[in-house]
Formats: C-alpha cells, sequence, structure tokens
C-alpha cells in the first residue's frame, strides 16, 4: 500500500514543478553552524607579468574545492593567467588595535626619492662654478 | 542585480556613541574614505549596512527565480545561453554580497537561515510572476536597469566591502541590461503576437517597477542620517526620477504604451508626475502578501534541503567560525 | 582535406551524435542553475551547462557547413526520434548524486573522445576539440573534485548515494559507446578511432578514479548497456524535454527571437 500522496506545487517554472515541492510550507530547520563551510581568499593574475591581486572570497570544504570555484566564481569573464586560494583563517595579519604602528611610516621621507632636491643643488652649483669662472676670466 | 534600501528603518543608539569617535567616525565618510571591516563604526552603522547588504544578498538568490522560470524554454542558442548566464551572475552576485555582509560578523548560515524562516525582506519585484518569455526580457531590461541605477550610486558608498562587490556587479549588470534591451528592441520588432506579449509584460510590470525604489520619500523620514554616512546615496524619489528620465523615452520610442495615462515629465518642475501605484500593495507584498512569496521561500527551502546531504559531507564542524577578509 | 562523398553521412551521425549528447546534457545541467546545493556550486556547474550548450552549437555549425539546416533549427525543431543522443543525458537530473555521478562518467567519456578527434583527419572537427581542450579538462578536474571527496572523504551517507548514483548511471553510460553502423568507414577514413576504442580509454580512464573514490564499479559482464539511443530510440524522457525546450521558439518559428 502506498502513502497517501501530498498535493504539489504547480509553478510556471517547470523545473520547479519537477521538484514536487509539498503545497503545504514545509517545516523550518535551521542550518547547523560551519554548513556552508569556510571562506578561502581568492587572488587572480590577469596575465603574465601582472601583480597578483585580491579579488574575493569563496566558501569552500578544503583548498582544492575552494580552487575549482574559485575558477568559475571569479574567472568566468575576461582573461585569467593564475589563481590561488588560501583559507582565510591561515591569513595572518596585524589586528585593527595595532593600526598605529605603520603611523609614522609617511614621514621617514628619507626613503623617497623626493626628498632629495637634487637638481637645484645641482643648478646652485652650476651657478656658482660659473661666475668663479667669470671672474677668473676677468 | 537589486538592493535597495527602500524601507528605511528608525536610528536607535546614536546617542550613546563616544561623541569623539564619531565625530571622526562622520569626518572621514566626509572626507570620502572608506570605512574597512574592522575599523570603528557605530552600532547603528554596522546594522543598517549589514541589513541593507544582506537584503541585497537575498534579492540575488530569490531573483535567480523568476528568470530562472524560463531557463529551459528560451528560444535558441543565443538566448538560452545569455539567460542562463545572467541567471548565473545572480547567484554570483548573491554569493559576493554574502561575503560582503559576512565581514560584519554574521555567519552566512545565520543570514541564510533568516531567508529560509521568512524573517528575512528582500526585493518586492521578485514575488511577482515571470508569465511569458516577454517578462524575462523586461525584467533583465527594465529591472536591470533599476538595479544599475541604485549600485552605481551605492558603488560610491561609505563601506568598503559592499562598494568593491557593487563595482564588479555592476560590471556584469551592464551585459544584462544589454541583453534585455536587445530582447526587448527584437520582440518590439517583431511579429504582431511578439509584440503584443511584449506590451502585456510592461504592463504587468510596471507597477512592481515604479515600487523598486522603495515608498515616496515623505513615508520614509529617516534617511538624512544614512545619506550624511553615505549609506544611502539617493533618496528613493531621486532615483525614481533618474530611472523615467533614462528610459520613458526609450520605452516610448519601442512604440510601446506605458500604463499611466497621467505619466508625462512636468516642463516647471523638470519632474516626472505618475499616478499613486497603489503603496497598499507595495506593503502587502513586503509583508508577505505577494503573488509568489510563499513560492519562493518553499523553492530556496528545497533547494537548501536537496543539497543537505553534499555540504553535510564536507562539513568539519569543528572548525571555528572566521569571517572573510574581503 | 577533400571529403569523400560517400563519408558524410558517417561523418554527419558522428557530429549529431556528439551534438545531441552536449544539448541534452547542457540542458538537464541548466535545470540546478539558481537551485544547487551551494552557492559556488551552482556558479560552477551552470558554467559547464553553458560550455555543453556552447559545444552543442560548434558542432551543429559544423553539421549547418556540410549542409543541415542552421543549429537553431535542428536543436529546437527535432523531435526525438530524429535525435542521435545517449540515454545517460535525457534522464532527469534526480538528487545532486545522479546529476555528479552522470557529469563524471560522461566527461571522462567526452575528454577522451575529444583527444582521440585531436587527430582527426576532419580538420573542422580536430580544431574544435583543440579548443574545446582546457573546457573539457576542468569538467574532469571538476567532477573528479566531487566523485572523489563525496566518495572517499565524506560521510557514509555520501558514499552510499554515490554508490547507488554509479550503478544506475553505468549502464547509462556504457550507452555513449553503442557502436554505429559507420564504425569501420570512420576508422578506416582517419575520421575517429570508433566508439569500442573510446570505451576501452573510458573504462582505463575511469577505474582509478573511482578506486580512489572508494567506490565499486559494476561488473561489465553483469550490465546490459542501454543502446537505442544512438539509432533513434530513446526513454521517455526525451520528448517532453523536447517540447518544453521548443515551446516558445516552436510558438512563433519563423520570427526572429
Amino acid at each position: 500500500m502506498s502513502a497517501p500522496q501530498r498535493a504539489t506545487m504547480r509553478s510556471l517554472d517547470p523545473r520547479v514543478t519537477r521538484l514536487q515541492i509539498p503545497e503545504e510550507l514545509s517545516e523550518f530547520h535551521p542550518k547547523p553552524p560551519a554548513d556552508e563551510w569556510e571562506p578561502y581568499e581568492v587572488f587572480w593574475k590577469e596575465k603574465p607579468g601582472d601583480q597578483p591581486i585580491h579579488v574575493g572570497t569563496v566558501h569552500a570544504p578544503n583548498a582544492e574545492m575552494a580552487l575549482v570555484f574559485a575558477k568559475e566564481n571569479y574567472c568566468r569573464r575576461g582573461r585569467t593567467y593564475a589563481l590561488w586560494v588560501v583559507r582565510t583563517a591561515d591569513i595572518y595579519t596585524f589586528g585593527p588595535e595595532d593600526v598605529d604602528i605603520f603611523a609614522t611610516t609617511p614621514e621617514k621621507t628619507y626613503r623617497e626619492p623626493d626628498a632629495y632636491k637634487v637638481v637645484q643643488k645641482l643648478l646652485r652649483l652650476k651657478r656658482r662654478h660659473h661666475s668663479s669662472q667669470e671672474a677668473h676670466e676677468a | 542585480m537589486y538592493g535597495n534600501l527602500s524601507i528605511v528603518e528608525p536610528l536607535v543608539g546614536v546617542e550613546q556613541e563616544d561623541p569623539e569617535k564619531l565625530a571622526e567616525f562622520e569626518e572621514r565618510i566626509a572626507r570620502g574614505e572608506k570605512i574597512e571591516p574592522t575599523d570603528w563604526m557605530p552600532r547603528e552603522y554596522r546594522r543598517q549596512v549589514l541589513r541593507m547588504v544582506e537584503q541585497h544578498a537575498h534579492s540575488e538568490i530569490i531573483g535567480a527565480l523568476p528568470e530562472g522560470t524560463w531557463i529551459t524554454r528560451a528560444p535558441g542558442f543565443k538566448r538560452k545561453l545569455a539567460l542562463m548566464a545572467k541567471v548565473q551572475d545572480e547567484v554570483g552576485h548573491a554569493q559576493l554580497l554574502y561575503s560582503a555582509a559576512e565581514t560584519l560578523g554574521k555567519p552566512r548560515e545565520q543570514m541564510v537561515n533568516d531567508l529560509l524562516s521568512g524573517k528575512a525582506k528582500y526585493s518586492n519585484v521578485f514575488n511577482y510572476p515571470a508569465l511569458t518569455w516577454a517578462d524575462t526580457a523586461i525584467i533583465a531590461w527594465l529591472i536591470d536597469a533599476g538595479a544599475i541605477i541604485n549600485q552605481t550610486l551605492n558603488s560610491k558608498g561609505s563601506y568598503g566591502p559592499y562598494a568593491r562587490a557593487l563595482e564588479r556587479i555592476c560590471k556584469e549588470e551592464a551585459f544584462h541590461l544589454k541583453y534585455g534591451y536587445d530582447n526587448v528592441v527584437t520582440l518590439a520588432s517583431g511579429t504582431k503576437r511578439q509584440r503584443q506579449m511584449l506590451q502585456e509584460a510592461l504592463n504587468r510590470w510596471w507597477k512592481p517597477i515604479m515600487h523598486f525604489f522603495g515608498p515616496p520619500d515623505n513615508m520614509s523620514v529617516h534617511s538624512q542620517k544614512l545619506l550624511r554616512w553615505k549609506v544611502k546615496m539617493a533618496s528613493n524619489d531621486e532615483m525614481r526620477q533618474m530611472f523615467l528620465d533614462a528610459y520613458v523615452p526609450k520605452i516610448w520610442e519601442l512604440g510601446l504604451t506605458i500604463p499611466d495615462p497621467k505619466l508625462r515629465k512636468n516642463p516647471e518642475t523638470g519632474k516626472w508626475e505618475y499616478s499613486d501605484p497603489d503603496w497598499d500593495e507595495f506593503w502587502r507584498v513586503i509583508n508577505g502578501n505577494g503573488p509568489c512569496n510563499r513560492e519562493r521561500l518553499a523553492v530556496r527551502r528545497m533547494a537548501d534541503e536537496m543539497g543537505a546531504w553534499v555540504r553535510r559531507a564536507l562539513l568539519k564542524p569543528e572548525k571555528q567560525y572566521v569571517a572573510p577578509l574581503f | 582535406m577533400k571529403l569523400e562523398p560517400e563519408l558524410l553521412p558517417a561523418l554527419k551521425d558522428l557530429l549529431y551524435r556528439m551534438a545531441d549528447d552536449a544539448l541534452i546534457l547542457g540542458h538537464r545541467h541548466s535545470e540546478w542553475t539558481g537551485l544547487g546545493p551551494i552557492l559556488e556550486e551552482d556558479i560552477a556547474f551552470s558554467s559547464i551547462a553553458q560550455d555543453k550548450l556552447g559545444h552543442a552549437y560548434a558542432l551543429y555549425q559544423l553539421l549547418h557547413e556540410l549542409g543541415e539546416p542552421e543549429p537553431d533549427r535542428v536543436a529546437f525543431f527535432r523531435d526525438a526520434p530524429e535525435f542521435r543522443c545517449c540515454h545517460l543525458v535525457e534522464y532527469p537530473n534526480g538528487g545532486y548524486d545522479f546529476s555528479l555521478m552522470r557529469h563524471f562518467l560522461f566527461d571522462v567519456a567526452e575528454q577522451w573522445r575529444y583527444y582521440l578527434l585531436e587527430q582527426s583527419r576532419y580538420e573542422p572537427l580536430a580544431q574544435l576539440a583543440r579548443k574545446v581542450r582546457g573546457e573539457i579538462k576542468y569538467h574532469v578536474f571538476h567532477a573528479t573534485q566531487w566523485v572523489v571527496q563525496l566518495g572517499a572523504r565524506g560521510t557514509e551517507e555520501s558514499h552510499r548515494r554515490l554508490q547507488q548514483a554509479l550503478e544506475t548511471a553505468f549502464p547509462l553510460a556504457l550507452g555513449i559507446f553503442e557502436p554505429s553502423d559507420y564504425e569501420e568507414v570512420l576508422a578506416h577514413s582517419g575520421i575517429f578511432p570508433g566508439e569500442q576504442v573510446l570505451q576501452q580509454r573510458w573504462l582505463e580512464g575511469i577505474a582509478p578514479i573511482l578506486k580512489q573514490a572508494t567506490l565499486k564499479m559494476p561488473d561489465l559482464s553483469d550490465v546490459v548497456p542501454a543502446y537505442g539511443g544512438r539509432r533513434g530510440i530513446h526513454t521517455p524522457y526525451l520528448q517532453p524535454l523536447l517540447d518544453e525546450m521548443g515551446e516558445v521558439i516552436r510558438s512563433e518559428p519563423d520570427a526572429e527571437w
């Protein structure tokens, strides 16, 4: 003896009709934690010679699957030369409370080319040289 | 495709924030700086951004359903491939947006739970049925056009991860809009039956399109602060006017009739005037009583149930939750 | 290459088998778009569906160059008896277990088929085979990861489901290699070495992966291959699929859509 048939949803979408969803809304069961797996960060290089850039995240159960997903989640348009994934949890970074460790770096201009005004010095030198030469000739 | 913070909730608790930090935060935004996930932000900013991004994500995944209705019946290779790619993009946008929302500390499972339990809201337009092939053309053209207006504005918003997700999304939407327009123009220049099918679809979708940007500004009084925080980048009415400006002439150009005899641009104010698009219906639909709310929810629950064994099989429950960096 | 006229029916038969397989499987795969088990996989699988349709289109295009009607005409207007696809691709999706297993069994065969065709004397087909190599490599990579992980690294439930799906899909998959009347002609002319060669490569290809997935391959001698598709004899699932696929375009057959 078969169980009594439950009425199923008829939809404009034939795919949905085929799913045989009960007419009466099924009970809601909350997802368990980590049901959608864990995040991986995706890095991408468009062409040889480019810097890799961070393009986003995928949820995956492991690195192999993260790579399978990243390919179509982030590279389904345009060119791709390289694609990397890494577990978000494996990325080591400074905490937000520590951003002040970078605070004075911009002031340390001795590492910057702009801090060296060679051209002006050179002009001054040439002028001096020129005038001393004139003095000498005179 | 389509997020809009169409209904603004009252702001709470801002007066309890540290005034110095709040002032600094507001100055940063005024300077055009982006706010990143680990930066200090008022609790209310976090709540409002999360709610908006989450609603947008839900809208994308639910939005895959009305157009998906025609995926197995698309006429010809070109349309079949384009529709598949478009619906795929909507799922992709949901994926991007859930990640952006997660940076604010809410795991994706909880967001999906809120959708599946019926608690969360999403864009009203997806609670209307796509009765014919022409409906998908109207959706792809006009709903996506509305979405682009909204998203282009919001991509200049203050929350970094959302702004970045929207930039990527806007690039993809450009294809949707073009595909939709091509589809509409093809039907408009087609046989009598095709033209009729198109006109009827436009008639059906006009009201949801007018609702798309949310209730008129005089119904939502709390948006000033959200504009200042660059959570919202334009008011509902402003966006609606932009849409009408750009698209009404294009619709008329095709020889289609817009089902609103009062629709006209007032030459003195420069603003579009239109009939009351039945805001009662808007509220009915957003509160769960639209023509397709029940089906959309049932389908999402079914899809989640069908995939449960796959997710369960590779689940590592001992893993501690880590929000994506984005 | 100058095509000898007597080769034409053989070549067309081969192209129709391949094109019809790709079309119907792509269509079936597309039914998952928006309904997949997790967002990321929904997107990945949709791309595979689109690739299959792309392959079908390219093959119908080759047929068109050989005098057959336009791709839209042959794909959307023929009825089941005129189709040459195998039964494997016609079956409804069922659960994700069957869909994945079908995708795995089909794509390993597809990878070998196109590999062999890279050497085809029919240059347009050899060119196509070289062009789609990367796409099919991804399809196989995707399928293999899933089958191995759900088989060997999943739960008792996922292992059981995959084993069950393998047993259902295996006889259907053997139908991919249903011999045609043109086997010898195709082999002798250097167009395609034949379905028996392909089947052997396929068996050698799937065996180590199934082993890695801890799945038991059904004994070939116990299995009756699902033949008929290549001769226009189909499952009852194909005609309704075609009716649905053609519903809109057939409503105004001469219009532009």
